[in-house]
């Protein structure tokens, strides 16, 4: 079914409204209530198993709500699979461990869902993927394989093959988690520049001078509920519920 | 100057070129075969072992074997030899069993043409590979059944199946065994692998029970079973039923290597083909089973390696394959002798070894070159 189209919901490009997640008896996110505006960065951050990625997993479904509504870009999540893949199709994804395709070059990862998703000529799915790598400056390796790279170039990679399906929202989960200390800056660096070009951002991370950087809200999860959700700002400098005090002190030491 | 704690270069270390570390045979043999008492001792038995067994068995098969002869009369006189004369004297009739002699050609073009595809479809860097399998698996066995069959509609006298025999029957089976059996291997793998209850119970039961039977067991159904299940009309061929076993049969252990390769691919890889909006069929096809399969080439090989053993099995169900035209050619009185089954099992060995070896040896390539591309 699709949302009523009044101004206020194609201004949200994801709304979550009482969404509610189990993992079996362990209840994972609870009454979730988060609107993310069209254009808007927000960071999602959180002690471990706080529930900070299956929220966001739960915004391609690669994880399924129980109960509540999610509603993306105009297209509420329910089990059928022909909204799914809609979804999928606008919403891109970079994950902590890549999860590019080993058995293709970087080129081919980057046109693989552009010609068998989108439909797009070969040439011109090329075409389109040199111009994203060149974007995260890696359009030298276009043709080696992925175990060829860098875990920087890889996750670049992983973020230009987003892009080419021309997404309206991107997903990170921790993209710099699994990379050599020496690397998370160019990969920091493509998403800030991702941001400043006006994309819809989710990003679940730890680097919190990035998510002061460019984030236009910041939420607190712990315990599978919010927090706490400011302006980066006031959050760093006066946060106001215990946990989130207790959080940033253990994390900013 | 010595108890300085703190360090900083001046100059860079220069880089060096690595020494050499070529060395003669005679080195290599020292560290590789006589590194220690037990080690040479290992040599110094095998050799021996070599030294022992090998020149007789030369010697039986090459200068001491009766290479042309009219008959066995020859064969019967050298005994320490083995006897090549009967399997050139015999081997029309191992090629082609009772296939009617003037319509032979007819085999041969099949197996020429066959061959021809094939290599065309195994060189890493031929051209238009899609061409060729298109060729291989469409139009070829339309070509082939026609050929082999005959039709009176193309003008080709109709051969039935109870005359055909030998080396071809043999190859035939292989080959349809092969070329069915690991599609039909990917389908129940998915399928047991499926979210869809039934699915996944119908391939558990098919693998389970073909896997819990042996194939003779197989063989005699395919035989019985397949024209109860059927209406009389379509009461399948002779020949097709130990077809229709073997490819299901396979099928059920193709399936368990292809699940294996299922299981050792990391989740993520699922959840970047589903992320970029591929559908279930796409990324089954373009992400997961192309890593699938290569990380269980060897497992497939190693089933066709047993495939194509088996084939010696359809002999029970009255097929004439290449072991059993072998048989046959035995009861020959006029080629009865003492070196004649000694000579007639080597040869089907040496036969079957080339093709086993064959496939083991082009999967090992396989292996090679995509561990190339693939690693870093």
């Amino acid at each position: 079914m699709r949302a009523s189209a009044s101004t206020e919901t194609l201004e949200a490009a994801v709304e979550f409204v009482a969404v509610h997640k189990w993992y079996g008896a362990f209840h994972a996110l609870r009454n979730i209530n988060l609107t993310v505006r069209r254009g808007e960065r927000i960071v999602v951050c959180g002690p471990s198993g706080s529930g900070k990625s299956t929220l966001i997993r739960c915004v391609n479904r690669l994880e399924e709500h129980h109960r509540g509504s999610i509603v993306v870009d105009g297209v509420e999540l329910t089990p059928d699979v022909k909204r799914i893949d809609e979804v999928r199709r606008e919403v891109g994804m970079v994950f902590q461990s890549f999860n590019l395709f080993p058995h293709l070059t970087v080129l081919e990862n980057c046109t693989l869902a552009p010609i068998w998703v989108r439909r797009m000529p070969k040439r011109e799915a090329e075409d389109l993927a040199m111009k994203l790598l060149a974007r995260v400056k890696i359009p030298e390796q276009a043709g080696k394989y992925p175990g060829q790279l860098s875990g920087g170039q890889q996750q670049r990679v992983a973020i230009a093959r987003a892009l080419c399906m021309n997404p309206k929202i991107m997903l990170f989960d921790e993209p710099t988690s699994a990379l050599d200390p020496e690397m998370v800056k160019e990969v920091l660096d493509t998403m800030t520049a991702l941001a400043q070009d006006g994309m819809t951002m989710i990003v679940v991370t730890h680097e919190m001078g990035f998510a002061r950087q460019i984030a236009d809200r910041v939420v607190f999860m712990d315990n599978g509920e919010i927090v706490e959700i400011n302006a980066p700002d006031p959050f760093f400098d006066h946060p106001q519920h215990e946990r989130t005090k207790l959080f940033l002190r253990q994390i900013l030491r | 100057m010595s108890d300085a704690i703190a360090f900083v270069r001046a100059r860079p270390e220069p880089l060096d070129p690595p020494p050499t570390f070529s060395r003669g045979a005679l080195a290599w043999a020292r560290s590789n075969l006589f590194s220690s008492l037990g080690s040479s001792l290992t040599t110094f038995v095998f050799v021996a072992l070599a030294a022992w067994l090998l020149p007789p068995l030369f010697r039986w098969a090459t200068v001491n074997a009766v290479w042309s002869a009219p008959d066995g009369v020859l064969c019967r006189q050298n005994q320490d030899g083995a006897c090549w004369a009967f399997v050139a004297a015999k081997l029309d009739y191992l090629r082609f069993g009772s296939y009617p002699v003037a319509e032979r050609w007819r085999v041969d073009v099949v197996e020429a043409s066959g061959a021809g595809l094939i290599a065309w479809l195994i060189w890493p860097s031929a051209p238009k590979r899609a061409w060729g399998a298109l060729l291989f698996f469409v139009v070829y066995p339309i070509a082939a059944f026609f050929l082999l069959r005959g039709s009176p509609t193309v003008g080709l006298p109709v051969v039935d199946t109870l005359l055909w025999g030998g080396i071809f029957v043999s190859l035939l089976t292989a080959l349809v065994g092969i070329v069915f059996s690991l599609p039909l291997g990917v389908l129940l793998a998915l399928g047991r692998r499926s979210e869809l209850p039934a699915v996944r119970l119908a391939s558990v039961l098919f693998i389970e029970f073909v896997r819990g039977v042996p194939f003779i067991t197989v063989l005699f159904m395919a035989n019985t079973m397949l024209p109860l299940f059927l209406p009389e009309a379509w009461t399948p061929d002779r020949f097709l039923r130990p077809l229709v076993g073997i490819a299901l049969f396979s099928a059920a252990y193709m399936a368990e290597e292809v699940r294996g390769g299922l299981q050792l691919l990391n989740r993520g890889q699922y959840e970047g083909a589903m992320a970029l909006g591929l559908n279930y069929p796409r990324m089954m096809a373009l992400v997961i089973l192309p890593q699938a399969l290569t990380m269980v080439i060897p497992g497939i090989v190693n089933n066709f390696v047993g495939l194509f053993m088996d084939t010696t099995l359809v002999s029970i169900v009255g097929i004439t394959d290449f072991l059993e035209a072998m048989n046959n050619a035995f009861k020959d009185p006029v080629w009865s002798g003492p070196t004649i089954m000694a000579t007639g099992y080597v040869f089907a060995g040496m036969f079957y070894f080339v093709f086993c070896y064959g496939m083991a040896r082009y999967s090992a390539t396989v292996e090679r070159t995509l561990a190339r591309g693939r690693k870093r």
